[in-house]
């Protein structure tokens, strides 16, 4: 059990690491908010899942199940939220050739 | 094979404190109010793993409450504040 903790702290670790690297890196308002949603979500929901497999059955996992449930509902209708907001404001998604 | 799950949880927070210094240096740089409002967002929820984490560590349930209202606090506040900066709203 132990061992499917670490290797699920490691995958967050990772998937934090490049969601990073890509919310610095990447040009544009779009893709910045797909790396970082797509970064928060799996990291965040990774390392939860860790700590569940760590603390057992016990009222611990339940709240950190309620905590798991509710941030995978509002993560990505928090990043439709910005990304409708960025559409409105007339900002122009980047292209290659230009 | 003998695992030292402390020092990994150890070196998770300390990860996690990185990451949030990252989207920091986002948010003061970012060009516009959207770019500020991607990186809040990911910020708050690297804290959330991280207020997890530090219950994990400390062993009383008593910091996951205070994960939850920051998990539901983090999200009113983008939905207000994208209410509140576009234009829209002034219409209705």
């Amino acid at each position: 059990m132990s061992i499917a903790a670490v290797v699920f702290f490691i995958l967050g670790i990772f998937f934090a690491l490049t969601g990073h690297i890509g919310l610095l890196k990447a040009p544009d308002v779009y893709t910045r908010l797909q790396t970082s949603s797509t970064c928060s979500t799996t990291s965040v929901v990774s390392i939860l899942i860790a700590t569940m497999l760590l603390a057992g059955l016990t009222p611990f996992t339940g709240k950190v199940a309620a905590i798991t449930i509710f941030f995978m509902i509002t993560g990505p209708v928090a990043t439709h939220i910005i990304a409708r907001y960025a559409w409105e404001e007339g900002i122009v998604p980047w292209r290659r050739q230009q | 094979m003998e695992i030292p799950l402390a020092t990994i949880i150890n070196w998770t927070i300390a990860f996690l404190l990185g990451s949030c210094i990252v989207g920091i240096i986002r948010i003061v740089i970012g060009p516009s109010t959207a770019d500020r409002l991607t990186a809040l967002n990911l910020v708050g929820s690297q804290v959330l793993a991280l207020l997890v984490l530090t219950a994990l560590r400390a062993g009383s349930p008593v910091y996951l409450d205070v994960a939850m209202v920051y998990a539901v606090f983090g999200f009113l506040g983008i939905l207000a504040l994208t209410r509140y900066l576009s234009n829209r709203s002034n219409s209705k």
